[in-house]
């Protein structure tokens, strides 16, 4: 207990350490956020709730790491992961995904369960389970002191990471086929009757669901490390942020992408780092019990 | 119908006695698969009868593992000293001590998790369909992790037990019989439970919850005894593991959510929701099919196991049950009314 209140007392002492936090935080974040929104993009339009969505992460990354491996340079990680997860994604959904739109929501998140185990472990016999990343060879920057660190290829990453986020929220309000998937989310009967192809709206979204993880993972794999089995830690996280921000609010998902990876930092902080998957589980606990504390007070449930 | 009802029962129990020492050197196997047997009877009480998806009924047996083994520690030694030993200091157990440890154990672990379970239950029995499988999940990984992180009981070492005192061989029977006795109980408390008002009560809340509400069924009460019902058994079964593994650790042993946790939905969707005969089918195939890979597809087993779960849920939801049912709807008790030929008029 005493340890904790130090490890409070340090954060009032020295606030730039607030800063330093915050700043890590920020960045996992909006990794976080990225993931995060394909997630409440699939939810919303399919109805679908997708385990497997830390997976695809990681998969992007391996295919990142495959490619420097093999002598190409890193920054090419990034769109080639993207284009190979959309394939992937696009195989996913014509094998199991176009198969329990139409059950009851359970099916979906155990199908999706059974497809986190099975990419796992077939990452874990391609690339096998140690820990992997990606040196990008640039320097880091001190500031104050050396109290905050800044890696360039931080920088470098969470810059990627808002391209890619302005890309696709472009390509939703603006292109043809963004408008027929916000059309789907509405009302997809209504969408079908005016003469939208549904079925292809359903595999286009899931494929850009799984690029745009691929790609989160690219950048991820840079900046930090990924394990074939560090996907599920991505995909609570991702349920953490959609509980909380709810579906179709993409300014309240990266609100709460960012939120979410400043005080999982302060809870490694305070707690010590081996309470950091516990902040994130519990944090998902605290979220539906405010939800259904919210619902209860007009009769009602969270369905 | 009811004679040849009997002597299938009969025939059961007697091959549940026999089994062990027929086939001796699966004796641990077969263990399991009661432990399987149970948690998927245990799982589709809430999950088959009452509609409610729990991807959390692993919390139960970890705390039921944690909870049987701290009071038998507990009643002979210091746990917190025994615990920072990690098996290294010389803890010896009288046959007393061990027995009458493991017996009160054992109980207070099924009590214990009951109680857990009202308590969880009335904060997440709000949350329906997916959002309770995902907030039960979440109360049994955020479980896993504070506990690996809590040194009075291991923190993430785990606990070691003493080991069963006498012939080992002996042992496995014994723990098979500990399992078997649970199991059967297990059933028989089902198969009774189903029959009576109770359990049209949760097969209504499963079908309506809304109207049963409006019907005059107090849904939250039913829901919770239900849950503590499940706890209970799960919670037994889990102190006996801790006894039969003799050392457990958090993540992988007690609080393990993508294995024992997963399998349990597995079987009862293999074997069919909401039958009586569903989930004892669907363990025995899924355990079958566990063995088989592990022993010949090493490696690939997991892979295995991720398609078997996903052709489970995507293409055969069902499960053996509810084909047979569509199949054979006499064996139901379902009368299907043949289509009659030139009938009219």
């Amino acid at each position: 207990m005493d340890q904790f209140l130090g490890n409070i007392g340090l954060l009032f002492e020295f606030p730039i350490v607030n800063f330093k936090i915050i700043l890590d935080g920020v960045m996992v974040g909006a990794l976080f956020a990225l993931a995060a929104y394909g997630l409440a993009l699939v939810w919303g339009v399919m109805n679908v709730k997708n385990l497997a969505q830390g997976d695809f992460v990681i998969a992007g990354g391996y295919v990142s790491w495959w490619l420097v491996e093999h002598g190409f340079p890193a920054l090419l990680g990034v769109p080639v992961a993207f284009v190979v997860m959309w394939g992937i994604g696009w195989v996913i959904y014509k094998l199991v995904i176009s198969r329990v739109i139409e059950r009851d929501l359970f099916t979906s998140l155990l199908a999706t369960f059974g497809l986190a185990i099975m990419m796992a472990q077939i990452m874990n016999l391609m690339f096998g389970s140690d820990t992997q990343s990606v040196d990008l060879g640039y320097p880091t920057l001190h500031f104050f002191d050396g109290f905050i660190d800044l890696p360039i290829a931080k920088l470098i990453g969470v810059g990627m990471a808002t391209i890619l986020a302005a890309g696709v929220i472009i390509f939703m309000k603006s292109s043809r086929m963004g408008q027929a998937i916000r059309a789907t989310a509405q009302d997809a009967r209504a969408a079908r009757v005016l003469g939208i192809d549904t079925e292809k709206v359903y595999a286009f979204t899931f494929s850009l669901n799984s690029a745009i993880c691929g790609a989160a993972g690219a950048i991820i794999v840079m900046v930090w490390v990924i394990q074939p089995f560090y996907g599920i830690a991505y995909s609570i996280r991702a349920f953490v942020i959609v509980t909380a921000a709810g579906l179709g609010n993409l300014p309240g998902v990266i609100a709460a992408g960012l939120g979410i990876g400043a005080l999982e930092q302060y809870g490694s902080h305070i707690f010590g780092i081996g309470y950091q998957q516990a902040v994130a589980v519990m944090l998902l606990l605290l979220v539906l019990l405010y939800r259904l504390i919210q619902q209860r007070r007009n009769r009602q449930v969270l369905k | 119908m009811t004679k040849n009802k009997t002597m299938l029962y009969a025939a059961i129990m007697a091959f549940t006695f026999i089994s062990p020492f027929l086939f001796p050197t699966y004796g641990t196997q077969l263990a399991t698969l009661w432990l399987m047997i149970i948690v998927s009877l245990t799982w589709d009480m809430t999950g088959g009868q009452m509609g409610y998806n729990s991807l959390g009924n692993i919390f139960f047996y970890g705390t039921g593992m944690y909870v049987a083994a701290l009071v038998t520690i507990g009643l002979t030694y210091d746990v917190g000293e025994y615990t920072s030993a990690a098996g290294g200091g010389i803890y010896e157990f009288t046959d007393l001590q061990y027995f009458g440890g493991m017996a009160l154990g054992v109980i207070a672990a099924g009590l214990f998790c009951s109680l857990t379970a009202v308590i969880i239950g009335s904060l997440t029995f709000g949350l329906r369909g997916p959002y309770f499988a995902i907030g039960t999940l979440g109360v049994a990984i955020a479980a896993g992790e504070l506990v690996s992180n809590w040194d009075w009981v291991g923190g993430g070492q785990g606990i070691a037990l003493p080991v069963y005192p006498g012939d080992l061989d002996v042992g496995k029977t014994f723990f098979y019989f500990l399992f078997a006795g649970v199991g059967v109980a297990t059933f028989i408390f089902c198969k009774w439970l189903y029959g009576t008002r109770f359990g049209a009560a949760i097969n209504a809340i499963r079908d309506d919850e809304e109207k049963a509400d409006a019907m005059g069924i107090h849904t939250l009460r039913y829901k919770l005894y239900t849950w503590a019902m499940a706890a209970f058994f799960v919670g037994m079964a889990g102190g006996i593991s801790a006894f039969q593994l003799i050392h457990f650790e958090p993540l992988e042993s007690a609080y393990q959510t993508i294995n024992l946790g997963i399998f349990m939905v597995v079987c009862v969707l293999l074997g069919g929701k909401g039958t009586l005969w569903g989930p004892v089918i669907g363990a025995i195939l899924f355990h079958l099919f566990k063995e088989i890979t592990w022993n010949y597809l090493l490696g690939w087993q997991w892979v295995a196991l991720g398609a078997l779960i996903v052709v489970t849920v995507v293409y055969f939801q069902d499960g053996v049950m509810g084909w047979l049912e569509h199949k054979k709807p006499e064996w139901f008790g379902i009368r299907v009314e043949k289509k009659a030929v030139g009938d009219s008029k």
